[in-house]
């Protein structure tokens, strides 16, 4: 202990569950010189419902629902890893149609989760127009799905085999249509930010993470992409057809948080790029696979991981035979990649912190499940 | 659909090196993973980070089995970018077994390990920081074993810290 208190050099300084730039429920304890950081420690769990718990006392069609709420702002990617993952112990495969379906509404929600993400990040930096413009087009994609499931949020847009609800008649043209719009609304956030100097400043340089430090942290998506890794799940191990499509892996080099936030804009882009060869390509035939009504998986297990918005989002499904699931172990992005927070603002400044909690892109329903 | 031994240049240079360690190389709906002998679960693990590539632990979890002996199913995923392949290294082990840490081969094993310990009870011998991770630090039980019901609020623990009788 110090003699007085002005002998002392360093802080611990609490931050959050209740902060804005949490996004969410977040607890951070930070140990400071100054305005050093020298450590973070995150407290989790706030949000913990157990849906893997849940998981062992529904049935398997039950427990669909319970995923879209772990990453509640991409529920439709959840959906679609969790189906893949049964449909992978059942052996069966959804039809064409229904691949491309979801192939057009999981990039929607790709689109609509970076969206939030650039929104929420801008503003925790001090940029509040942003936030109006990525939720004014966010809207549109909520639209889509609200159309086409009835939900905006926690959509349950898939089933095990394929699809429940059939297009409307014009989701192709809304589509079309938020394609053609979306890229002069993209240059619009470029105009505001990339060469913003405040901007720059606040994220150039701030956060880093090398391509090294990512594989020991197990980080993926596009925090690994900008530490200059060329790899995604959708070109690495394709999954609902996502092979027949044209589209870039956008990658950056320094690994800080600038680059996070270029590979996120570009990975915008690339969503529409693999939405007008979608929409196009829609074949016509049945919306979902000959699935029993009751479904009893085969004894197995099986890993199943899609490219989730913010990461590697995998399900370890584990059957015993029976209606119920024995396991789901949901492998969520947000809470692997929040575990590398306390290696990126080690010897940063604490009002860079928010930034760095910003560009994870974390989710707390998915980091506590 | 039924599970197919795995056979491969990779499992012909584990069998060398570890050999009566590994039981089983197994493939099941198109999925290789091997079941190993709990002690030789990280040199294992570290033999395929350092020979063979898989430098990405994707995750560490555990399945409950109340009715076997070695009660739990220990299960690594690992991914490899350079082989762009992906296998899963089990083991079982009986209750109070304490497995040792893979934090020294896998930094990300550290909160993985924590959650594992926070929601089965396994203690992983020499973790570094080896505290319940999504649950308070002092909640009675381990929810995800199979005992545990579906409800199973510890209510000793709600009366203490919410100021109410129960959390029903």
């Amino acid at each position: 202990m110090p003699e007085t208190f002005l002998d002392a050099t360093e802080l611990v300084l609490n931050m959050g569950p209740q902060h804005p730039s949490t996004h969410g429920v977040l607890r951070v304890i930070l140990k400071l010189d100054g305005e050093k950081v020298l450590g973070a420690e995150c407290v989790i769990g706030y949000l913990h419902r157990g849906v893997e718990k849940i998981s062992e006392n529904r049935t398997w069609v039950q427990f669909a629902p319970y995923v879209d709420r772990t990453d509640y702002v991409a529920a439709v990617s959840n959906g679609l890893g969790y189906c893949l993952a049964v449909e992978k112990l059942l052996g069966v495969e959804a039809p064409p149609r229904a691949q491309v379906v979801r192939v057009i509404l999981t990039e929607l929600q790709r689109i609509a989760s970076h969206l939030v993400w650039l929104g929420t990040h801008a503003l925790d930096i001090g940029a509040q127009t942003p936030l109006f413009y990525c939720f004014r087009e966010r809207e549109l994609i909520m639209n889509i799905f609200e159309k086409y499931c009835g939900a905006r949020l926690t959509t349950h847009a898939f089933r095990i085999g394929g699809l429940l609800y059939p297009l409307y008649h014009d989701f192709e043209d809304e589509v079309k249509a938020f394609c053609d719009m979306l890229p002069a609304k993209v240059n619009d956030y470029e105009q505001l930010l990339t060469a913003n100097r405040i901007w720059v400043g606040r994220t150039k340089g701030v956060g880093i993470l090398t391509a090294e430090d990512c594989k020991q942290y197990g980080v993926t998506g596009p925090m690994l992409r900008a530490s200059g890794v060329k790899w995604d799940l959708r070109k690495a191990q394709p999954y609902s057809g996502y092979e027949q499509y044209d589209f870039e892996i956008p990658t950056g080099e320094n690994g800080d948080t600038f680059d996070r936030y270029m590979v996120r804009i570009q990975e915008m882009r690339q969503s529409v790029r693999i939405l007008k060869q979608a929409v196009d390509r829609i074949p016509d035939g049945p919306i979902t696979a000959k699935v029993p009504k009751v479904l009893r998986p085969p004894v197995g297990e099986a890993y199943v991981s899609i490219e989730a918005p913010k990461g590697e989002l995998g399900y370890f499904v584990v059957s015993d035979g029976g209606t119920q699931p024995y396991r789901v172990r949901i492998r969520p992005p947000s809470f692997i990649n929040l575990q590398a927070l306390d290696r990126m603002a080690r010897g940063s400044l604490v009002a860079d912190v928010v930034a760095i909690i910003g560009t994870i892109d974390i989710v707390l329903g998915e980091v506590d499940r | 659909m039924a599970v197919s031994p795995w056979e491969d240049e990779l499992t012909r240079n584990l069998k060398e090196h570890f050999g009566e360690a590994i039981s089983e190389f197994s493939i099941y709906v198109g999925q290789p993973f091997l079941v190993a002998r709990p002690e030789a679960v990280i040199p294992i693990l570290e033999y395929l980070k350092l020979e063979a590539d898989f430098d990405y632990l994707v995750d560490v979890t555990a399945v409950d089995y109340p009715q076997r002996a070695e009660r739990f199913d220990l299960v690594y995923i690992l991914y490899s970018f350079a082989r762009n392949q992906r296998i899963r290294v089990k083991t079982r082990i009986a209750e109070g077994y304490a497995p040792a840490t893979a934090v020294g081969v896998h930094l990300t094993a550290n909160w993985l390990e924590r959650e594992v310990y926070d929601m089965f009870g396994i203690r992983f011998a020499g973790h570094p920081d080896l505290r319940r991770i999504l649950l308070p630090e002092d909640w009675q039980g381990h929810p995800l074993r199979k005992e545990y019901p579906l409800t199973g609020v510890d209510q000793r623990w709600v009366r203490e810290n919410l100021g109410i009788e129960s959390a029903q």
